[in-house]
């Protein structure tokens, strides 16, 4: 049962409370990017959880006979192989969104969400579990760059998945879809995802102190310590 | 007399001039480059200017609120904001984006950063930068002056930098100095802007080295920079030009955008002034007065760090 729960939490852990983009700000040159549509934002995320959850599972299976020297260039050809694979399938069957996304599908040989799920949990946790937590953390990044996606296309262009949807509402700026528009959305995004789950973190925090003073106890006795 | 002796920290001399006085004085001084914009482009011109300043000390208003700060609309800065938005844009502007711009001047750059005296850029311009960015053919589909309007049958004109571009008819200096030509409502006429900076100089608002040295530099680098060879150039035209004049008045001595000493307002000033004449002469945007200050602005704490002085006593920094 404890078992069955801690295998859900790894699976949500990526979602909200550990999203690779907009809480763990990782990533952030394909979120910033690639997002000028909506579709490309799937698309990345779709390849970047193909390759996570791949390189996930075959170095939590070597995790044990890699030399802990070497495990650095050995994570970088397991993604590597991974990341040929994604871009060899994208060139065969959807040419248009590999032509789209272009340098960054190469790219994500070096994405550090990729790098950091490998290095802080395929590394010390089995394959089901790390299998779990690629597919959360994928379905989080490919969330979240969605959503940018979908802010931009629909200021800066008018449209959603390439669907017109603003047609007489008011002309799209332009800028949305120029590299300072992603800048812009994505603080707006970041700061709009803090906003709505800083609550929930809040609690978090007061009772793992557990010191049955709440925080103003705890400034309190720091300020004190200093005097 | 024991209750004269006060204690108090530093500063103990004080001048009695406050943020809302000096922001007075801002807008007086635009009052004459307003009634130049609304004579030439008619009342339209007026509406955007209602707009743009009410929307702004909303937008302000509202963020305050919404962040749960005092409030601090009584001190007019806004108001300044949108002013200077609103002559920095064409008078046909639809009033919508003129919204836009309000909300990005206020809220993104000014209010996120901290309100007064923390925004990192001159918002006004950012809103402008903002503006032509998105909506590239409307903030430069310029009309003809009302006086013109009659004798040109076209609904659209150039600017005396466009026609410096792409070739057509330059109109004459007297026009250019009065402000009968095409541009951005406040920015055409010189003549209104210079009695504005007058009057912000003799009451001590701003000092004469920015616009001075931004103006100066301009021109130099315009007669330099000649079309026909080495000091061909004309720098009369380019100084009455486009944006030149209110940027270098009004917007370059922003206090929060402005380095603090001397030394760094010339360098601040000169630099603004060279990027103005290269992004006119060499890039293919007619106009670069709003991106040349926003760069200098940026690197205003990199100049003010540069140009830090001595203090008594001590070892100069540099």
């Amino acid at each position: 049962m404890a078992e069955k729960k801690k295998a859900v939490s790894v699976l949500l852990n990526g979602l909200i409370n550990e999203n690779p983009t907009f809480r763990l700000l990782l990533g952030m040159c394909p979120s910033l990017a690639v997002t000028t549509m909506a579709k490309n934002g799937l698309g990345m995320g779709a390849a970047a959880t193909f390759v996570l959850v791949g390189s996930n599972l075959v170095i939590s299976l070597i995790r044990k006979i890699v030399p802990d020297k070497v495990r650095i260039p050995a994570y970088i050809t397991v993604i590597a192989g991974f990341t040929t694979m994604v871009q060899l399938l994208l060139a065969a069957f959807f040419p248009e969104l590999n032509k789209q996304l272009g340098i960054y599908i190469p790219l994500i040989v070096v994405n550090c969400i990729i790098f950091a799920r490998a290095e802080m949990f395929a590394q010390k946790n089995g394959p089901l579990l790390s299998v779990l937590d690629g597919i959360g953390m994928g379905a989080g990044f490919t969330l979240a760059i969605t959503i940018i996606g979908s802010v931009r296309e629909i200021l800066g262009a008018g449209t959603w998945m390439g669907i017109p949807v603003t047609v007489d509402l008011f002309e799209p700026a332009i800028m949305f879809i120029l590299p300072p528009g992603g800048f812009l959305a994505m603080g707006f995004l970041v700061a709009l995802f803090n906003k709505l789950t800083s609550r929930k973190k809040k609690d978090k925090n007061e009772c793992k102190t557990g010191c049955g003073m709440g925080c103003p106890g705890c400034s309190q006795a720091a300020n004190g310590g200093e005097a | 007399m024991d209750s004269r002796l006060y204690m108090s920290s530093s500063p103990h001399i004080r001048s009695g001039v406050t943020t809302q006085r000096l922001m007075l004085d801002v807008i007086i001084a635009l009052i004459p480059a307003s009634f130049a914009g609304v004579y030439f482009f008619g009342l339209r011109a007026a509406v955007l200017i209602a707009v743009t300043v009410i929307s702004c000390v909303g937008f302000e208003y509202l963020m305050r609120k919404v962040m749960k700060r005092n409030n601090t609309v009584g001190d007019l800065s806004a108001a300044v904001t949108g002013l200077l938005l609103a002559l920095n844009v064409p008078p046909t502007l639809p009033l919508w984006m003129a919204v836009v711009g309000s909300f990005f001047a206020i809220v993104v750059v000014k209010q996120l950063f901290g309100g007064i005296g923390q925004n990192f850029v001159n918002p006004a311009l950012a809103a402008r930068a903002f503006l032509i960015i998105s909506y590239g053919t409307r903030m430069t589909s310029w009309t003809p002056p009302l006086a013109k309007a009659a004798e040109i049958d076209a609904a659209t004109f150039a600017t005396p930098l466009g026609a410096l571009k792409e070739g057509g008819q330059l109109p004459n200096l007297l026009d250019m100095f009065l402000g009968n030509i095409g541009g951005s409502m406040g920015e055409t006429s010189a003549l209104a802007l210079i009695i504005g900076g007058m009057y912000l100089l003799i009451r001590g608002v701003i000092s004469w080295h920015i616009p001075v040295v931004y103006i100066g530099t301009a021109g130099l680098l315009a007669w330099i920079l000649g079309p026909n060879g080495l000091f061909t150039g004309e720098p009369l035209f380019h100084i009455l030009a486009g944006g030149l004049m209110i940027g270098a008045i009004f917007m370059a001595t922003d206090y929060t955008t402005s380095p603090m000493t001397t030394r760094g307002m010339v360098i601040y000033a000169a630099g603004c002034g060279i990027l103005t004449i290269l992004f006119r002469l060499y890039t293919n945007m007619p106009e670069g007065v709003s991106y040349a200050i926003l760069l200098m602005n940026v690197a205003v704490p990199l100049i003010d760090r540069f140009t830090k002085p001595a203090r008594f006593g001590g070892k100069a920094h540099v």
